[in-house]
């Protein structure tokens, strides 16, 4: 009894340390951020400035345009890709689900491959293809939101996945359509209400991985927020840091909520 | 009792399946000249083992397969290429089907939004419907809310509120337990007679069939054996994959000579379509043997064959002997006998016991 009773105590101090350590480890650079954004270089001592300054909107959109042309860029990028993706995987997935269920592995195959394929490859195959969409749809950052999509496919598909597991979309579907339901009904008024935390956790992933994006929009010489913040840091090595460590937490704060969303939805 | 949709009459739509086949994946053939006619407002159970089709046939009717040969009407057109959305029949299926972001009378109010009633129209009638299941007071609460068999009741209700031309049920009753199964079958039963609906009912279940459908067809293979009333399908199987099937028989070896089958000590008179004269195996039910304890002067006096108790099990409402038969040339066969409940004492293994048949016709196979 006694013998089960430390060895379950020293089970417990094993995963806090274990917790702990991982904490520090990841709190350690972002106190660094903070500790080096409220430094006063010039005088000495503590400094809220570029705190304040990052506040004040129209500041920061008169003083570095570059700034605010990235975080709007990204937030575009960011609706534009959950928007592509949705409209993508979906349909693609329920569709899979329902009428080829042989192609299931292949689906996942591809929508897998993203991952192992480093941004710099992946950025030499797509120059090519965007020399046409340059030519077809313009200059726009927002078109940068295509390569993003596949970036996003296999957090996207995983997640979706694991809705469309919840639910016997077969029989939903079936028995929606022998009440008269069309396709697109059933998509709509069926399928979709019923992967609402798949559809969300989807989406936030995606937002994050995109708000966090520099590979690709570098090297493809667009203006997103990670670009700008790069930018910035050549001159304003301080406010670089502030804007980074906001949109850290930023996406940490997204991060949370979905988990949140997730648990609410299953009690 | 409650507010019936429209008289009976009117209700029935007649379902002609024509020469249906189905073929899948690798030449499995899930159907194989399939006919069965519906007629207006009927109860048809289909019965068979797994594999044997009988879902394959409801889902082509449903329009949820597409046919690879035959055709299909319902009242008179022809819909087989017609899509499901359009056929305008009403579904249960097996796994629960509730929407499951819907309460249950949003479930029911479904199909009538799709069809354009407007709001009171559309909750008078869910309410009527889930009046008729009896979960009036559930009306509000949503799938994961409510029990497997409530479950079902909703679906059912939400089936029944399009009126559709043909009600379709795909073992409905196999996800919940004894209980609960028989009392929606029987259920199943008083409002399909109440509104009139043609139906058509998929079970593996040959008890659940039996119970509720005007005829029941029994289907091996992608086809239909014999299509008959309960009582018919008992009494009188057109073949000896029907006779095995529906309800518990013995198979016992026989000389069959003019029409009758001579076997344990008795004559049995064979039914039409029995094999000819020779030697044959005759399939019995339990219930058609008489078994009395060697000595007793039981089971008619004169005759009886002997044999010997293997088991005897009791079933509650009934209890079960089975006794092999003692046999001059290697192991005799094993007979199972009926009994009443009150009887399984009497008899204990190893006990010498008369088998006598009771005379009801039976069925007979050559014996190769």
């Amino acid at each position: 009894m006694s013998t089960r009773h430390t060895e379950r105590r020293k089970r417990a101090a094993l995963r806090w340390t274990v917790i702990g350590l991982t904490l520090v480890f990841f709190l350690i650079p972002l106190y660094g951020m903070l500790e080096f954004t409220t430094r006063d270089l010039i005088n000495g001592g503590r400094t809220g400035k570029f705190w304040t300054t990052l506040v004040d909107v129209p500041q920061v959109t008169e003083r570095y345009p570059a700034l605010a042309e990235g975080f709007a860029s990204s937030m575009a990028l960011a609706l534009f890709t959950v928007v592509v993706m949705l409209l993508l995987l979906v349909p693609t997935m329920t569709w899979v689900r329902l009428r080829l269920p042989g192609l299931t592995r292949t689906v996942e195959f591809i929508c897998l491959l993203p991952l192992t394929v480093p941004a710099i490859v992946l950025v030499v195959g797509l120059t090519p293809v965007y020399a046409w969409v340059t030519y077809l749809l313009g200059e726009g950052t927002v078109w940068l939101g295509l390569a993003y999509v596949i970036l996003v496919l296999p957090y996207a598909y995983r997640s979706l996945d694991a809705g469309l597991r919840a639910i016997d979309v077969k029989t939903l579907s079936e028995a929606a359509r022998s009440l008269g339901a069309s396709w697109l009904r059933v998509m709509w008024q069926i399928v979709l209400p019923n992967l609402r935390t798949a559809v969300l956790s989807a989406s936030f992933l995606s937002v994050a991985l995109v708000l966090g994006e520099f590979t690709i929009a570098n090297l493809f010489s667009r203006k997103n927020l990670q670009v700008a913040m790069f930018e910035l840091g050549k001159s304003d090595g301080q406010l670089s840091v502030a804007v980074g460590l906001a949109s850290l937490v930023f996406a940490f704060v997204v991060l949370f909520a979905m988990s949140f969303v997730g648990r609410k939805e299953k009690s | 009792m409650t507010a019936t949709p429209s008289p009976a009459a009117s209700r029935g739509t007649e379902v002609r399946l024509t020469d249906l086949t189905r073929v899948y994946a690798g030449n499995v053939r899930a159907l194989d000249g399939f006919t069965l006619h519906i007629a207006p407002g009927e109860f048809v159970a289909l019965l068979g083992p797994s594999g044997c089709g009988k879902t394959t046939a409801l889902r082509l009717l449903a329009g949820l397969e597409d046919a690879d040969g035959g055709t299909i009407e319902v009242g008179g057109r022809d819909v087989t290429n017609v899509p499901t959305s359009k056929r305008d029949m009403g579904m249960v299926f097996q796994a629960y089907s509730l929407f499951p972001h819907m309460t249950a009378r949003q479930n029911v109010e479904f199909g009538l939004q799709l069809r354009k009633q407007d709001k009171a129209t559309r909750h008078g009638r869910a309410a009527d419907m889930l009046d008729l299941v009896g979960l009036s007071k559930q009306a509000d609460r949503y799938a994961h809310q409510m029990s497997g068999g409530q479950q079902q009741r909703v679906a059912l209700a939400r089936a029944l509120a399009i009126e559709p031309q043909v009600l379709l049920l795909d073992e409905p009753l196999s996800a919940l337990d004894a209980k609960v199964r028989s009392q929606l079958r029987d259920e199943i039963r008083r409002i399909q007679l109440e509104v009139g609906t043609t139906t058509l009912f998929v079970t593996h279940d040959q008890e659940e069939a039996l119970a509720v459908a005007d005829r029941v067809g029994v289907m091996n293979a992608g086809r239909l054996e014999q299509l008959a009333s309960p009582a018919q399908l008992y009494k009188n199987p057109a073949t000896p994959f029907v006779a095995d099937f529906v309800g518990l028989t013995n198979r016992l070896h026989c000389r069959v000579a003019g029409g009758v089958a001579q076997v344990l000590g008795g004559a049995v008179p064979l039914l039409a379509g029995s094999a000819g004269d020779g030697l044959a195996i005759v399939l019995v039910r339990p219930e058609g043997v008489t078994i009395a304890p060697v000595g007793s002067g039981g089971s008619g006096g004169a005759g009886g064959a002997a044999a010997t108790v293997v088991s005897a099990s009791f079933l509650g409402a009934s209890g079960k002997i089975v006794a092999r038969l003692e046999s001059s040339e290697g192991v005799g066969d094993l007979v199972s006998v009926q009994v009443d409940n009150t009887d399984v004492t009497a008899y204990a293994p190893g006990q010498r016991v008369l088998l006598a048949p009771r005379g009801d016709a039976a069925l007979a196979v050559s014996a190769t």
